[in-house]
């Protein structure tokens, strides 16, 4: 029997075991969104902008694990995605993102709504599609979730002309995928893995520095198999928090710009660096040169692109994190002596001197609410068994600093691209993947104000997620860079009394509003949220003036730290780094 | 360091701006790119001549490996291989230079493939330095146009390069 393309659209999601589509309708979808309408199995979850819809999916999938499946109309709908689907490359996070397009005869003549998407978002996709005939359809979906969940994941979009999907044919879904051209190598190279297993028994001083591949491979086990086994510390960069627990005693926290005394400490006087799924973000490295100036490297990524590109690599590992770890132990336990006990103390001695010289820390003395002790609360109140998600600026960093994440998938963050007005739509995704969970942003009064109008989504979905809002009246990171490197020349970040009033926002749309002004007035507030299952937006008014502690300035290297202890001595140090 | 890299591609649409993004994307620089298709119609061929340190040239191989419309990647660089290129240049001598030019083109092994009253077009195959070589003597002739192809390379066959 002949279906048409909207029907094969669906059933093709169906197999792939979709639930959830977020989007938005227009002209040249109508008819996608008609055959959807009737559908009891795939719920389309309608966003109020298209950003939000992607990143909607994008947290469903940060949190889940599964892709996130976007459904948007061409033109301008089309190219609403782009920084969602740029965000989600940045953090190889897998997402099939379908846009409608004009009728194939039309492409090329700059007809209405006419965007060449497939153009644009080339570089910000791992592959994208212009189906061209409605009988390649079932195929194409098939091998974009495919390419979008193996390998390193990342975005594809699918661009479906008008009459692909109007057009009819016999639906064949095929079982599997042969794509000669993609085969990414999941079985790391057994004699490096030898190597680097030899190289950690006999390093003095390693570390593991652990990214958002451990999480992408769902190695947190074989992650914490190795370091307790070996002894090792490990930090997490941002997209790594959750892979290895916060809590552990070998945990040291975030490394790089805002990274902890400890992590940055121990990388520069490390012997042996361990990275694992990660990239050497130029957040993470500091000045290159100056990066981990003693340390050989163990390169663990799925990513052949990702060695070697931006530091030297010693013993670089092409595979699957979960599956190199997995041998990389067994390799520990069955053919290196564990001869490394002695020396191991030694420097976890050294390492937690460091945690206890300087600690993450803030002025606790004070009425007036310091954004860390929100967040510092969330956590205590929460007892870390939250998923968080963030908005991006010193809401994001203290985010990072001040909760501990003790499990993958529970930290939603963007932190490649760094997108502002990304945490409200993930944490509505990861809500619809987690009905029963609660689920907060930590936003900033900027941030949320780029993607407030998902308030709506929350209230008419009925989902309980919540946003505390560290009203700083600031674009506050920016804000902190004028005030150390610009002399304090505040162009164009003080929000002030432009900022709305965010409890009447809220209870404009039906969502519920409460506000905190003073330090005892924190904990009501978070208990009174939590407690309600609508959505809340919490304002907490806080100290304006709170910078992000530890700082490394762009361009230093990562053992040149500001505290906030000695922002006088800062300032001194500031002027010999400039 | 100079690179001559052989890329072998899917013959699809959207895949020579694929490759060519990479490149302005990551800020690397194409001196010559040239394409056509195989014995195979479903496979292109690229050769593309780029410059840089080995990191760069390693990076730049990693990238294209990661393309999924790409089968393979050869640095032709590391290999015995021939390279050549054809050009077409159309001279405008004067009158008491015409013999000059057609010595040359003899020369040089190029061809006549078009002549007027007032100009002559060249046709040439060679590699980098005989290209350059007839380019030099021609231009004090007046050259008036100048194409080329950019480079096409193979390998050879059974020697690697020691
Ligand atoms: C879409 C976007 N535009 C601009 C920026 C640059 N930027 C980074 S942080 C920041 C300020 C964020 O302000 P707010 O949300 O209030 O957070 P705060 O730093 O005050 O906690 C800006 C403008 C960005 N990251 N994303
Ligand atoms: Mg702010």
């Amino acid at each position: 029997m002949k279906i048409s393309g909207a029907e094969i659209f669906i059933e093709s999601l169906k197999k792939e075991g979709v639930k959830h589509i977020f989007g938005y309708p227009g002209g040249v979808v109508l008819n996608i969104f008609d055959a959807l309408h009737d559908e009891k199995d795939l719920q389309l979850i309608l966003t109020r902008h298209e950003q939000g819809a992607v990143h909607a999916a994008d947290g469903y999938a940060r949190a889940s694990g599964k892709a996130g499946v976007v459904l948007v109309t061409s033109g301008p709908g089309a190219t609403n995605t782009v920084t969602g689907i740029a965000t989600a490359s940045m953090d190889s996070i897998p997402l099939v993102v379908f846009s409608g397009q004009v009728p194939t005869l039309l492409i090329g003549n700059d007809a209405f709504q006419e965007a060449d998407i497939v153009g644009i978002t080339r570089p910000c996709t791992k592959y994208n599609y212009l189906v061209k005939d409605v009988k390649d359809l079932a195929r194409i979906i098939k091998e974009a979730f495919h390419i979008a969940t193996t390998g390193r994941p990342g975005p594809v979009l699918i661009d479906l002309p008008k009459d692909v999907t109007s057009g009819k044919t016999e639906f064949v879904w095929p079982e599997s995928v042969s794509m000669t051209t993609y085969k990414p190598t999941y079985e790391g190279n057994r004699y490096m893995i030898n190597q680097a297993a030899h190289m950690i028994a006999k390093a003095k001083k390693p570390v593991i520095v652990a990214g958002g591949g451990v999480i992408a491979s769902g190695a947190a086990r074989e992650l914490k198999e190795l370091a307790e086994y070996a002894d090792v510390p490990v930090t997490m960069t941002l997209m790594g928090l959750g892979g290895f627990p916060g809590s552990h005693r070998l945990s040291l926290g975030m490394p790089g710009m805002h990274g902890t005394y400890y992590a940055n400490r121990a990388i520069q006087e490390s012997d042996l660096l361990v990275a694992v799924g990660m990239r050497f973000d130029d957040r993470v490295t500091g000045k290159i040169s100056a990066f981990a100036p003693n340390a050989k490297i163990v390169h663990i990524d799925i990513d052949p692109t990702s060695i070697r590109k931006n530091v030297r690599v010693d013993v670089p590992i092409v595979g699957d994190v979960k599956r190199v770890l997995s041998v990389m132990n067994k390799v520990l336990k069955e053919e290196v002596s564990d001869q490394w006990q002695e020396v191991r103390k030694a420097w976890l001695k050294q390492v937690d001197a460091w945690k206890k010289e300087r600690p993450l820390t803030y002025n606790r003395e004070t009425d007036i609410i310091k954004p860390q002790y929100v967040v510092e609360k969330i956590y205590e109140l929460t007892k870390g068994d939250a998923i968080i998600a963030t908005e991006v600026g010193q809401n994001q960093m203290w985010a990072s600093q001040f909760y501990r994440y003790d499990k993958p998938r529970t930290l939603l963050s963007s932190g490649g691209l760094g997108t502002m007005g990304y945490g409200l739509p993930a944490a509505i995704g990861a809500q619809f993947a987690f009905p029963h969970k609660l689920v907060i942003d930590i936003a900033g009064d900027g941030s949320i104000q780029m993607n407030i109008q998902e308030l709506a989504t929350a209230v008419i979905n009925k989902l309980p997620v919540k946003v505390a809002i560290l009203n700083n009246r600031y674009l506050g990171m920016v804000r902190q860079w004028q005030e150390l490197f610009f002399q304090e020349r505040y162009a164009h970040t003080k929000l002030d009394e432009t900022v709305p009033d965010f409890v009447k926002i809220a209870e404009a749309y039906n969502a519920v509003g409460l506000r905190a002004t003073k330090k005892s007035e924190v904990e009501p507030v978070l208990k009174e949220a939590f407690s309600i299952k609508r959505p809340v937006m919490m304002d907490f008014v806080v100290d304006w003036k709170e910078k992000v502690y530890p700082m490394v300035p762009a361009g230093a290297a990562i053992d040149e730290m500001l505290f906030a202890e000695d922002e006088k001595k800062s300032e001194k140090k500031l002027k010999a780094v400039k | 360091m100079r690179h001559t890299i052989s890329v072998l591609v899917e013959n699809k649409f959207g895949v020579l701006s694929r490759v060519s993004g990479l490149f302005s994307g990551r800020g690397y620089n194409i001196e010559s790119l040239s394409v056509g298709e195989t014995i195979d119609p479903n496979v292109s061929v690229m050769t593309i001549v780029t410059s840089g340190d080995d990191w760069i040239i390693e990076q730049i191989t990693k990238q294209l490996n990661k393309l999924i419309d790409v089968i393979k990647v050869v640095d032709m660089t590391e290999l015995d291989h021939v390279e050549r290129e054809m050009v077409l240049i159309k001279v405008a001598p004067r009158a008491e230079d015409k013999a000059e030019v057609l010595r040359l083109a003899e020369i040089f092994r190029g061809r006549v493939v078009d002549s007027s009253p007032k100009t002559y077009t060249i046709e040439m195959t060679g590699d980098e330095k005989k290209i350059a070589a007839i380019v030099e003597l021609l231009r004090p002739m007046g050259i008036k146009e100048f194409v080329r192809t950019g480079k096409i390379a193979i390998a050879r066959e059974g020697i690697k390069k020691a």
